[in-house]
């Protein structure tokens, strides 16, 4: 009797632990989830114009350059950090942000055109 | 693009109104070049849009070239969806002319994206040209991705730092400039210390008597910064010709024919064969203009522009022949 009591107590305390890593996993689950949903945002390539022209994103972002102008451009970070190739009308650029800080950027064939991500 | 394709009517994608026939035969504006005459050490340009009128006789000189710019060669949007067409167009204007130039200047924006095949076609339809001579400056479409190296590969042996050079032709000086490298954000045309340095010591031994030219692909004078129309450092180039008597400017990127005088230097800035561009501030971008087939003879003879910011004005030299 006694060696069942042990053993369903131990099953007790198994299910109760399994219970909390489910909650634990559900709990990350969600939080990735979150992340996920976040972790994208656009910037239109218009009229020689980069909108919007500063964008703020969470660290973790993938921002994501859409050229729209029958000129092509390019996405250029002032301080090195990224450098697109030459993007014609309707190419896309993209770059993960995975450090917080502000990034100034312009086209390095218009440089007249000019933009920032503030990552926090 | 291939030939055989030329008289093929587009569907009227853009639903407005231009299709690739009615668009090439309307548009005697693009296809042009601009002819330059050295008269008696001054330079005279002629845009080859009204070549009809020219009067030979009062137009010879000591020296002519043609000037083209801005083919673009790869764009196919609709402002202009045959590029190869209109810069073939151009040659065979600057071909038909009675008395041949000595050379070409091509003053950059040869390709529009810098691919080895754009190059190519822009090649292979010059050396149809009579005059076999072609001398370029890059434009800022021919230098993405690398710089210049492939533009320098092709077109710039011989030439000092990131492409210029300067020459001889019958005691005029010639000096090709480069401002469409190491942009800084912001900025406009920039030619840089090294080039600038350069630039001192190729003038510095010439007589004040000889005729200068100068070609490079943005203004180096102040057109309309706000569209990035101007190169930063150019009154610091500018500063070192102030002893001769004639210089004359030619500049290609702003698609459009202008002229201006300020003291003994005379800037001209030429069509595009490829597509027309919007005049300073008159559009909310110099992207390229798509206009209907109707108003493209309205724009043929365009060699005045009157363009008034704040309260000044600029001059405009009317190279119209009466």
């Amino acid at each position: 009797m006694q060696k069942k009591f042990v053993r369903i107590g131990v099953s007790a305390l198994a299910i109760a632990l399994l219970g909390m890593l489910i909650t634990a996993g559900r709990v990350g689950g969600t939080a990735a989830a979150q992340e996920k949903a976040a972790v994208t945002a656009e910037v239109k390539i218009d009229n020689f114009s980069f909108g919007p022209g500063a964008l703020t994103v969470p660290v973790g972002t993938t921002v994501t350059w859409t050229n729209r102008d029958d000129i092509p451009h390019t996405v250029v970070s002032t301080d090195g950090v990224f450098k697109s190739k030459a993007l014609d009308t309707d190419d896309k650029f993209s770059f993960v942000f995975t450090k917080a800080g502000t990034y100034p950027y312009f086209c390095s064939i218009h440089p007249k055109m000019t933009g920032q991500v503030i990552v926090q | 693009m291939p030939q055989n394709k030329k008289d093929e009517i587009l569907h009227d994608h853009n639903h407005d109104g231009i299709d690739r026939r009615g668009f090439l035969k309307c548009m005697a504006w693009a296809g042009t070049g601009a002819l330059c005459v050295m008269q008696g050490g001054v330079l005279k340009s002629y845009s080859m849009s009204r070549a009809s009128e020219w009067n030979a006789a009062r137009m010879a000189g000591d020296l002519s070239f043609a000037q083209i710019s801005d083919s673009h060669m790869g764009f196919n949007k609709a402002a202009n969806p045959d590029v190869a067409a209109t810069l073939k167009a151009a040659v065979d204007k600057i071909n038909a002319l009675a008395v041949q130039p000595e050379f070409l200047l091509h003053t950059g924006d040869i390709s529009h994206l810098a691919r080895p095949e754009e190059f190519d076609t822009v090649d292979q339809i010059l050396r149809g040209a009579v005059a076999k001579d072609v001398f370029f400056v890059p434009g800022e479409h021919d230098v993405i991705g690398d710089e210049g190296k492939q533009y320098r590969e092709r077109y710039g042996k011989g030439t000092m730092g990131e492409g210029w050079y300067s020459f001889e032709k019958k005691g005029v000086h010639f000096i090709g400039l480069v401002n469409v490298v190491n942009l800084k954000a912001g900025g406009l045309g920039n030619l840089g210390g090294e080039q600038l340095e350069w630039l001192e010591a190729d003038v510095k031994l010439l007589k004040a008597s000889t005729p200068v030219v100068v070609f490079a692909h943005i203004p180096l004078w102040s057109v309309y910064p706000e569209w990035g129309w101007g190169t930063d450092d150019s009154a610091q180039a500018l500063s070192y010709l102030k002893k001769f008597g004639s210089v004359s400017v030619l500049n290609g990127h702003i698609h459009q024919i202008m002229q201006k005088v300020e003291g003994n230097v005379t800037f001209h800035t030429a069509a595009s064969t490829a597509f027309p561009q919007p005049q300073p501030g008159k559009a909310d971008s110099p992207g390229p203009m798509k206009v209907p087939a109707e108003q493209l003879r309205g724009l043929l003879g365009i060699t005045d522009v009157n363009f008034v910011r704040g309260q000044h004005a600029l001059a405009i030299v009317d190279s119209q022949l009466g």
